[in-house]
């Protein structure tokens, strides 16, 4: 496919102060390389990530999102995760009826100590992505109303 | 049975008001005898006989209960179908209503519209179940979500790309009145989100790109909360089928969590409760 040559995605990544930030640093410090294709936007927790951020990102251009926190049982307040889950959970089936592209919508549990999960899931997305081209669809609909 | 349930229907207004038991009753208007019905706010017994009850009763008047120019009136009677009545429930476990603080005067509803409205088809709420009076006597219907959700999977046989070609349609034509959310029982935030400009976190303008997060967002703060009253849906000037966003929350809620909004006050909520085995096979 020729417009996937020279295409590099725009990867935007919700992730939890307490949990996935940390891991993220910890795949810098232990010099672990992950395609820089990443945005990491840090958030208290993942029970404070609005949906509306995911459509927020969408609506700026970007091609996939990745929505990350603690494991569950380990969330710094105890049970945003536990929320955040539930409401995945009811906002992949909207996502689904609207007929947004479900592969380029990711949630992952990623903890403190897993800097190599962090270099792996940024990669496997990355990669995935590209695979995917651009969000045509989503942009189509953005520049039709500018 | 419509007219003895009317007239049942004034009899009853009439006391609650002559005995001063309620302050307003919030029911049903009709100018025209095939024209849709209106909300009418009665406050003095010798008016009841401007309230009316008939399957243009569309209506979902719980919506009212939560108005602060409402709720100055006094002591309020409502009138409620059977599908409003669950706005009820929702509206209680939520601590908008104080249930000792109104009179619920149900009546037995054998559907709306003529066809039919499609929320209809597979009800099981044709007798309220909560009202403190109930008029008239309907059987009910068996609860077949299979035949409630049958439009939705007619939806989804589609491919994700003809779903968002068609919601970009539909959503071209969205006006942004916010009819949908003015008519909404749940929607009952003294200020909305999109109203809320610092930040703006929905693109106030009518175009396909500020329409579509506004349904995403007036869908998604429905989910495990809208009864499926399609209010929404019958007030929009766009004639958008917004029923199809609700229906595919509400399936979603009783797939996963075995819930369905306001059938158990003593369930807990769907956002706002959770469980440990909640299912997560999608999450990396």
């Amino acid at each position: 496919m020729s417009e996937t040559n020279g295409f590099e995605p725009k990867i935007v990544a919700y992730v939890c102060n307490w949990c996935t930030y940390l891991g993220a640093d910890l795949a810098g410090t232990n010099r672990l390389e992950y395609p820089p294709n990443v945005r990491i936007i840090r958030l208290p927790c993942t029970g404070r990530i609005d949906f509306n951020l995911v459509i927020k990102a969408f609506e700026m251009g970007a091609d996939a999102v990745l929505v990350s926190g603690c494991h569950p049982g380990d969330c710094h307040y105890t049970a945003g995760n536990y929320h955040a889950r539930r409401r995945w959970i009811l906002f992949r089936e909207l996502l689904d009826t609207l007929g947004i592209d479900m592969n380029r919508i990711h949630f992952a549990w990623i903890s403190a100590a897993e800097g190599k999960k962090f270099q792996e899931t940024i990669t496997e997305i990355t990669e995935k992505t590209r695979a995917l081209g651009p969000y045509e669809a989503y942009r189509q609909l953005c520049e039709a109303s500018s | 049975m419509t007219s003895d349930i009317q007239e049942q229907l004034r009899q009853t207004c009439r006391r609650l008001l002559e005995e001063e038991k309620v302050d307003v009753v919030i029911g049903y208007g009709q100018s025209t005898a095939d024209g849709p019905a209106y909300p009418v706010f009665i406050t003095a017994p010798q008016d009841v006989d401007r309230l009316v009850w008939n399957d243009r009763c569309f209506n979902n008047l719980t919506a009212y209960l939560t108005r602060d120019e409402v709720k100055s009136l006094g002591k309020p009677a409502i009138v409620v179908k059977g599908c409003d009545d669950r706005a009820l429930v929702v509206l209680e476990q939520e601590s908008q209503i104080n249930r000792d603080e109104i009179v619920v005067i149900g009546v037995a509803c054998e559907g709306v519209g003529e066809p039919r409205a499609a929320k209809c088809a597979a009800c099981d709420v044709h007798m309220p179940r909560t009202a403190d009076e109930t008029l008239g006597e309907v059987p009910n219907g068996p609860a077949d979500l299979e035949a409630a959700y049958a439009e939705l999977d007619a939806f989804m046989a589609q491919s994700p790309e003809e779903r968002m070609a068609y919601w970009r349609g539909e959503f071209e034509r969205c006006v942004k009145c916010y009819a949908c959310r003015e008519v909404c029982p749940m929607c009952y935030c003294n200020r909305c989100i999109v109203d809320k400009n610092r930040p703006t976190v929905i693109d106030t303008s009518a175009h396909v790109k500020g329409n579509l997060a506004w349904h995403v967002t007036r869908a998604f703060h429905q989910a495990g909360r809208c009864v499926g009253c399609d209010e929404c849906t019958r007030v929009c000037p766009a004639g958008i089928n917004l029923r199809l966003l609700n229906l595919s929350l509400a399936r979603a809620a009783d797939k996963h969590f075995d819930y369905r909004a306001g059938m158990d006050k003593e369930a807990a909520p769907v956002i706002g409760a959770y469980r440990e085995e909640d299912k997560e096979d999608f999450i990396l």
